[in-house]
Formats: structure tokens, C-alpha cells, sequence
């Protein structure tokens, strides 16, 4: 277990250096919230009655999605991952003497948490400093704030279990292009990525809540702003656990089947 | 032009070469844009109405945005990538050769993936054009085809624009996508969604509402001058403060590659 936090440790210090990325980052991210917020005004001038969560709720939403992108979407993979399974590098990884998969876990964790240290404060900051319609508020009381960190640490955790399997998935199919290039638009859409859920069609709500997808980001950033509460909560917060650990079994599973049918040649 | 349609066969064939990755990234593509479909059409589900605007006046909107933007993008993505060309030095060759440097950056790159964008953005299109209830006539047809050629020369010269900008910072700047792909995010709706000042900056700074806020006016029936219509042919002239730029730019370049 301390071996795989250094390692976390490592990497977090590793990917913390690359700051000018970061803050162009943090330009364009407020930049596409704040327009979306402007969007959703214009059909809330209209129709409030048919929204489906409070303006200042989905308010919220898009600013922590825009803050904590990095750490929640389903997107980001290390090109760099793909290619040591690719070419077989991957083989270094078991002359050392600790479990593939956690190693890896625990990597792509790390850049996650550091991409978003960099990014996650300053559009956090200006959110809150922007007047009522569009400025960001604090949570309704510390207890779901609580709740809101809980679901956020899962969060993380089954997206990056999802992403696991897509880079064990490697070992099977010769390239990881189209799985990531199909992958990366649908999931973008169930996570709620584009569109929150409670806008979506009943029909959608229902089936993309009990999926994976729905665990991700969508659990923490409804909790925030009191979208979801009480049992709800509590009943979201535990297919969040169900998912880590299904995800985590069958991306090990990958690994592992994987990793015995492997051959490397050359020398 | 037969060179270049020489530089497009050879695209063409390396690109088929891989037929799986080409077939996947076109799928991709093509899903990427029916994402975008399936927010609209989710929203008019619930809401079927936005400042007066219908579904399909959205879908049409939408439709003519991508497109021109996927056609803007397959073509001219080479200037999207011109801080690979600075820094390898790839520049120092194309300065040698006989052909002007616009051309040959274009040449460097075509983006056949985008044909997914492309495809369905066409299919938006002809949702639009069938539910949005206009009554089309000669010029209204005019109208909209002008608004494809002119969004496609107004994105191609924001491309241009990064590609200029990058002889000064030797960088990409990531902040230009702002005005590129933040157009094609949010071009989806017409401007004045996104409230009247929005609407000014996209008219008098970045003229994206020529080739689509005001030929819509026209095209819906909002205004019968037929002026609203034809001034997306204005919005080409941005290209020449961006053209003076890139000169401007070739002019100051001093090779970063050894």
C-alpha cells in the first residue's frame, strides 16, 4: 500500500511542473461554462417551470464540472500506457515487485489530481466572485459538503477504474485508436458530460443511472448543490461503490488474463 | 489546383492504407457530432421553444455551422499544426520551394476523419431544412448555400489566424480554440441566445454572426431584406487582417530548427 502512494506521490510531483498548459487550461474551461451557462439561461428566461434541477443547482453543476474536468472525465489516457502494451515494454513492469494494475491505478490517479490542483481554484475563485444567476454558491450545509468530497473521491476512483479497462482492453485488439475514438464521445454523453442528466428523457435517466456512467461525475456535482439529498444520496453513493469494485474486478481480470497470454519476443 | 488535387490523392491513399483506424476515426467523428444532435434534440424535448427559435430553425443552425466548420477543418487543419512545422523546421523547406506558403501548408495536411463531421452534419442539415417550416424560395436556397462556402472561409481564417500567431510565440496559444472551437460548440445556437453583447462581439470583433445569426433572420422570415441574407459575403474580409498578420509573421521568422 506505501509502495503505490510513493509511487502516487511521484507522479503528482512529476505532472505538477507543466503550469502554462494548466493555465490556458483554465481559460478555455471558463470560457465554455460560462457560455453554457448562458445557454441555459435562455431556456430558463422561458421555461423554468420545465427545468428539471434549480438554475442556482445546475449553476453549480457547470462550474464544478469546468473545475474538476480533469479529474472526472472519461477521456484523458496516457498515450504512453497504450504504447508500452503495444510494444511490449509492459513486460519491464513485472520485474518490479508490485501488482501491475495498482501501479497503474494508482499513475493515472495521480495525474488526474494534479492536472486539477493546477486548474480546479482559479475557476473555482472567479465562479463564487460572479454576481447571483451565474455565480457559483456554497453548499446548503457542511454535512452534504461532506457528502459531496465522499462521492467526489469515488467518483475518481471508478473513472479510473474505467479508464483501466480500456488500456487492458489493449491487450486484446492490436490498437487503441477506435476503442477510444467510439469511447470518448458516448461516455462524454452518459457521464452527463455534455448534458446533465435530469435533462435528459426519463426513459435515458433511468438506464444511465443504474450503468456505470452514472456513478462518475454526475453523483458529486448534483450532491454539491442539494440536487440529490437524504436517501437518494445514500442509494447513489452506494452504486458508486458497487461500480469501483465491479470495474476494478474485470479491468484486474484483463490484466490478468492478459498479462499470461503474453509473449515477448526480442531480447 | 492540380497540384493540389495531387496532394489530396496522396492523403487519400495513406490514409486508406489503415482502412480500420481511417473507418474508426470517421466513426468517431461522426459520433462526436450526433452527441451534439442528441443534446439539442433532448432539450427541445423538454423545452420546444428558445427565444422564439424551433427545433428544426436550431437543426439548420447547427447543421450549416458544423459543416462549414468540418470543411474549414479537413482542409486547412495543416495551419492548426504549424507549431510542429516552425519547430522541426519544416518551414525552413517550404520557404524554399517555388509555391506561395499558404498553399503548401495546406497541402501539408489533409483531415479525411472529418468526412464523419461532415456527413452528419449534412444530415442535421436536411432535418433542418424539412422541419423548420420555411417556405423556400430561389433566394432564400441562395441564402443558405452562400452561408457554407463564407462560414467555411471565416473558420479557415481563424486557422490561419493560430498559424500566425504561433511565428510570434513559437507556441500553439491554447486560447485561440476559444474562437474556434468555441464557435463550433456554441454556434450550434444562434448568437443571440447567448445574449446582446455576446451577439455585438460576434459581429463587429469575429464576424460569426454574419454567416449565421442574420442570414437565419432572412432565411426564418424574421426580416424580408434580403440584405440580412447576403452579408455572411462580408465575412470573408476577415480574412484580410489575418492574412496581413501571417505576412507580417513570415516576414519576422527566424528558423527555430537546427
Amino acid at each position: 500500500m506505501k509502495a503505490y502512494f510513493s509511487y502516487f506521490r511521484m507522479r503528482l510531483i512529476h505532472s505538477l511542473q507543466y503550469r502554462t498548459a494548466a493555465l490556458a487550461g483554465v481559460a478555455t474551461q471558463f470560457f465554455w461554462g460560462f457560455m453554457e451557462i448562458q445557454l441555459y439561461r435562455a431556456f430558463y428566461s422561458e421555461h423554468a417551470d420545465a427545468f428539471p434541477m434549480t438554475l442556482s443547482s445546475l449553476v453549480s453543476y457547470i462550474w464544478l464540472r469546468q473545475a474538476f474536468l480533469m479529474l472526472f472525465n472519461t477521456w484523458t489516457f496516457e498515450g504512453e500506457l497504450f504504447k508500452s502494451i503495444l510494444d511490449g515494454n509492459v513486460a519491464y513492469e513485472l520485474v518490479r515487485p508490485a501488482d501491475l494494475y495498482f501501479m497503474w491505478f494508482a499513475r493515472t490517479a495521480a495525474v488526474r489530481v494534479s492536472k486539477t490542483l493546477l486548474r480546479f481554484w482559479p475557476i473555482l475563485l472567479v465562479a463564487f466572485l460572479l454576481p447571483a444567476p451565474i455565480g457559483m454558491q456554497l453548499p446548503p450545509s457542511t454535512g452534504t459538503f461532506a457528502l459531496f468530497m465522499l462521492s467526489g473521491f469515488l467518483t475518481l476512483g471508478v473513472t479510473v477504474a474505467f479508464t483501466m479497462i480500456v488500456y487492458f482492453s489493449c491487450f486484446y485488439t492490436v490498437s487503441a485508436d477506435g476503442i477510444r475514438a467510439i469511447l470518448t464521445p458516448v461516455s462524454e454523453l452518459l457521464t452527463g458530460g455534455l448534458l446533465p442528466i435530469p435533462f435528459m428523457p426519463a426513459f435515458f435517466q433511468k438506464i444511465i443511472t443504474l450503468s456505470p456512467f452514472g456513478a462518475m461525475m454526475n453523483a458529486p456535482l448534483r450532491i454539491y448543490s442539494g440536487n440529490i439529498t437524504g436517501i437518494e444520496a445514500g442509494k447513489i453513493m452506494l452504486l458508486q461503490l458497487f461500480w469501483l469494485i465491479a470495474l476494478t474486478l474485470v479491468g484486474m481480470l484483463l490484466q490478468r488474463r492478459g498479462m499470461k497470454k503474453l509473449m515477448v519476443a526480442g531480447g | 489546383m492540380k497540384l493540389y488535387f495531387k496532394f489530396f490523392l496522396m492523403h487519400l491513399k495513406s490514409r486508406m492504407a489503415y482502412k480500420r483506424s481511417f473507418f474508426f476515426s470517421v466513426l468517431g467523428r461522426f459520433l462526436t457530432s450526433f452527441t451534439t444532435f442528441l443534446t439539442i434534440v433532448f432539450l427541445f424535448d423538454r423545452f420546444h421553444v428558445v427565444k422564439g427559435y424551433t427545433l428544426g430553425e436550431i437543426l439548420l443552425t447547427s447543421g450549416v455551422t458544423l459543416l462549414s466548420f468540418a470543411l474549414a477543418e479537413m482542409f486547412f487543419r495543416g495551419f492548426d499544426s504549424m507549431q510542429v512545422i516552425i519547430k522541426d523546421a519544416q518551414f525552413d523547406r517550404l520557404l524554399l520551394r517555388p509555391r506561395s506558403l499558404v498553399f503548401q501548408v495546406m497541402c501539408q495536411m489533409i483531415e479525411f476523419g472529418r468526412i464523419g463531421i461532415v456527413v452528419q452534419s449534412a444530415i442535421m442539415l436536411i432535418i433542418g431544412i424539412c422541419a423548420s417550416g420555411i417556405e423556400w424560395t430561389a433566394a432564400k436556397a441562395l441564402v443558405l448555400f452562400l452561408m457554407i462556402p463564407t462560414g467555411t472561409l471565416l473558420f479557415s481564417s481563424l486557422f490561419l489566424l493560430h498559424a500566425a500567431i504561433c511565428f510570434f510565440t513559437l507556441e500553439g496559444i491554447e486560447f485561440v480554440n476559444i474562437l474556434t472551437y468555441g464557435a463550433r460548440e456554441y454556434g450550434s445556437y444562434p448568437f443571440d441566445v447567448y445574449g446582446g453583447a455576446l451577439l455585438k462581439i460576434c459581429t463587429y470583433i469575429i464576424p460569426y454572426a454574419l454567416v449565421q445569426y442574420y442570414p437565419l433572420q432572412y432565411l426564418i422570415g424574421r426580416t424580408d431584406s434580403v440584405w440580412y441574407g447576403l452579408i455572411s459575403l462580408l465575412a470573408p474580409v476577415f480574412f484580410v487582417p489575418t492574412y496581413a498578420l501571417w505576412r507580417l509573421g513570415v516576414k519576422k521568422y527566424k528558423s527555430a530548427g537546427s
